[in-house]
């Protein structure tokens, strides 16, 4: 699943950043891959907002297209 | 002068004048630089440090300001906001050659975001630099439940860390007194053996780790390949953090506070929108009203043309007569003293700082990086993404000011997109007060058509651009900071030191452009081209002849251009034309001067050469349809 599938609330694993860039800036805001993320909220057509802890960040739609994430359901298990 | 004594260089090889910032110091200073993520209150400190004088300069080779100031011996040196340091944009290129020659660090840490803001203070202890870390807005610590162990964190880091609460000014002397103790932390033993082997090749810690991190510019001044353990070394940098903060912070439960409540409703698409609306209507009314209508119509009316022309006149006039060459230059219609001075001091310096105030603003809430997210999907169709939001809203204000913060899109292609658009399609505030009252007059049809026909230019512009410009766009992927209420004397100093930059790099190139305007009054160059361009006027654009005029006063500003429609009887769709293209029509001669400076003379020339082209082609194509039509 393509992070730009996530629907606010959901929590996920990011699996896979494959542009490089995007990577290592995700790394300095403290989310790698194998990280648990929230969806904060979603703009309509527009970026995706993850939460991990206090952080947030905003990802633009066509970068969240690129991203792979697994879905984690609230009891810790994977779907 | 002559007191200045050599003396051995100091750790990493620079006196106080190396990377070519200069501070009248002696040459066995230490340089103290200021590092932190973007928002952590890095300002606070610097203005602790820094005393009254500043120096806020332009760092050699870029647009990017750069505070300094002496602290007893020494120079303490502000740096751009980071996440990290690399090369990955102009503001991080300055950031890393300042720390590169920084004798000691002082990172300033956000304690609520420690595990994102902890990334860079071990990269810096990975660079070897001896660190005091300053561990800030405790006081948001303590209200959101968290916990931090901050002897074990200073003890993990191997450097002092001091708790602080920098707007209240809690620990700041802490912080100074620990500068005797800063020094190099325990680094990853991992990177020890690479380290050591780059070391001897390039001969500094520092510059070892960038060229292992695969910046090409380091690599290239030391003659050799960039590594690519880059991404290895942040995965284990990341882990380590990780596992920092999994023993210092604890937290005893995880609830939403009323600000975190309000930062998601400001995303929410139905609350979102009104707040965003309300928003900008608050900005419009202090920059568009208070500042740019009343404020200004006191400095520049009252003041400057009231006061300060005929003072100047009387002055001048006895001893070099207005009449000739030189008292034209000096105190006529472009003098150097006269209009100049006006439009310097009585406009361009309230607009600015009013300009820069409410950025301040937008920036120290957090609610900018909100804004960009919200308007992103609008302006991803243009080739641009969210962030360009900033000088495109700036750019209904001045367009001057809103060309310069154009710096801060990701890449070249971005830059040009905005920039176009800024200088082709967005009226500035100026001109769009007379452009109103001239609307007005010919009613609500006329201008939507009027509003419809920019827009469209706009957007195909931005369109045409995204399509024939070579390479992509950046896509958005931005931290969102917690909204946070405005420091009042941090956002009024913050504005004060821009504009003050502003100013100085300005005033040079204005006297400049009045100068030629002025000159070519004097040798008649002005009336030649006036008859030049008259021949367009009336038989393409089918109006009046006299509104070449028009057209030849907004070369020198906008404004000018429009106001010069005042005194004609146009009819309505004379009007539409008319406006049409004075929007168009080149930007005024500081924008143009800015343009230059930003983007170089071949774009600037393409651009203002460009804006003639679409101005009088379009104006005059609407004006052969209108005929035709009605």
């Amino acid at each position: 699943m393509s992070l730009d599938q996530v629907k606010a609330g959901e929590e996920v694993i990011i699996k896979r950043i494959p542009d490089s860039m995007a990577k290592t800036q995700f790394i300095r805001f403290g989310i790698g891959e194998g990280s648990t993320v929230i969806c904060h909220s979603k703009i309509p057509f527009g970026p995706v907002v993850l939460r991990k802890n206090r952080q947030e960040i905003a990802i633009g739609r066509g970068l969240a297209k690129t991203i792979t994430v697994e879905r984690r359901s609230r009891s810790g298990k994977r779907s | 002068m002559g007191k200045e004594v050599k003396v051995a260089k100091t750790t990493h090889g620079g006196h106080c004048h190396s990377g070519s910032l200069a501070l009248d110091l002696p040459e066995n200073c230490e340089k103290i630089v200021l590092v932190g993520n973007p928002n952590v209150g890095k300002s606070v400190f610097f203005n602790y440090f820094s005393g009254l004088y500043v120096d806020v300069s332009n760092y050699p080779g870029t647009t990017i300001e750069i505070s300094q100031a002496r602290y007893k011996n020494n120079a303490i040196i502000d740096t751009p906001g980071i996440y990290g340091v690399s090369s990955f944009n102009d503001e991080e290129i300055v950031a890393r050659d300042i720390i590169l020659s920084a004798d000691k660090v002082v990172n300033v840490v956000d304690a609520v975001h420690i595990e994102r803001d902890l990334f860079l203070t071990l990269q810096l202890i990975d660079m070897g630099l001896p660190l005091v870390v300053a561990l800030n807005f405790m006081d948001e610590v303590e209200e959101q439940d968290l916990k931090i162990d901050v002897d074990l964190l200073s003890d993990l880091l191997g450097v002092p860390v001091i708790p602080t609460i920098a707007v209240k000014k809690r620990g700041l002397a802490d912080v100074e007194s620990a500068l005797l103790e800063a020094r190099e932390g325990h680094q990853d033993s991992f990177l020890h053996k690479k380290l050591h082997e780059m070391l001897s090749r390039v001969g500094s810690q520092p510059e070892a780790l960038m060229v292992l991190e695969g910046d090409p510019y380091v690599a290239a001044r030391h003659g050799i390949e960039p590594a690519a353990d880059r991404e290895e070394i942040y995965v284990r940098r990341r882990e380590r953090v990780n596992d920092i903060v999994g023993h210092v912070v604890s937290e005893a439960r995880m609830s939403e506070t009323i600000r975190q409540k309000i930062g998601r409703l400001v995303l929410n698409p139905i609350a979102g929108i009104p707040i965003l609306a309300l928003v900008l209507y608050g900005l419009y009314e202090l920059v568009g009203v208070l500042v740019a209508q009343i404020i200004v119509g006191f400095t520049e009316k009252t003041v400057m043309n009231g006061y300060w022309e005929p003072f100047i006149r009387g002055v001048v006039n006895p001893i070099i007569s207005q009449k000739t060459a030189l008292g034209t230059i000096l105190i006529g219609e472009f003098g150097l003293l006269t209009m100049t001075v006006t439009y310097l001091l009585g406009l361009l310096l309230p607009l600015v700082f009013g300009f820069y105030l409410a950025l301040a603003l937008m920036e120290d809430s957090g609610y900018l990086p909100r804004l960009a997210t919200l308007v992103d999907r609008v302006l991803t169709s243009i080739g641009l993404n969210g962030r360009a939001v900033v000088p495109l809203i700036l750019g209904f204000g001045c367009v001057t000011m809103a060309t310069i913060t154009t710096r801060l899109l990701g890449t070249e292609r971005e830059k040009t997109i905005a920039t176009a658009i800024l200088q082709w399609a967005i009226p500035c505030s100026a001109q769009l007060g007379v452009i109103t009252v001239l609307l007005a007059a010919i009613g609500g049809a006329y201008t939507l058509l009027y509003a419809g026909i920019i827009f469209l230019v706009l957007v195909t512009i931005g369109t045409v651009l995204s399509r024939w410009l070579p390479g992509q766009s950046s896509p958005l992927l931005i931290d969102l900071p917690p909204l946070r209420f405005p420091k009042p004397s941090n956002v009024v100093r913050k504005a004060a030191t821009r504009t003050y930059g502003f100013m100085k790099e300005a005033t040079p190139w204005f006297f400049m452009g009045a100068l030629i305007v002025s000159v070519m009054q004097v040798t008649g160059m002005l009336n030649i081209w006036q008859n030049l361009w008259a021949p367009i006027t009336t038989g393409w654009l089918r109006l009046p002849k006299e509104a070449a005029t028009a057209f030849v006063m907004g070369l020198v500003r906008r404004d000018f251009g429009a106001a010069g429609l005042y005194a004609m009887h146009l009819s309505a769709m004379q009007t539409v034309v008319a406006l049409v293209t004075i929007t168009l029509f080149v930007p005024c001669i500081a924008s143009i001067m800015i343009l230059f400076k930003e983007r170089g003379a071949k774009q600037a020339v393409l651009i203002w050469i460009g804006s003639w082209i679409l101005a009088f082609g379009l104006g005059g194509i609407l004006a052969q349809l209108l005929v035709r039509v009605i």
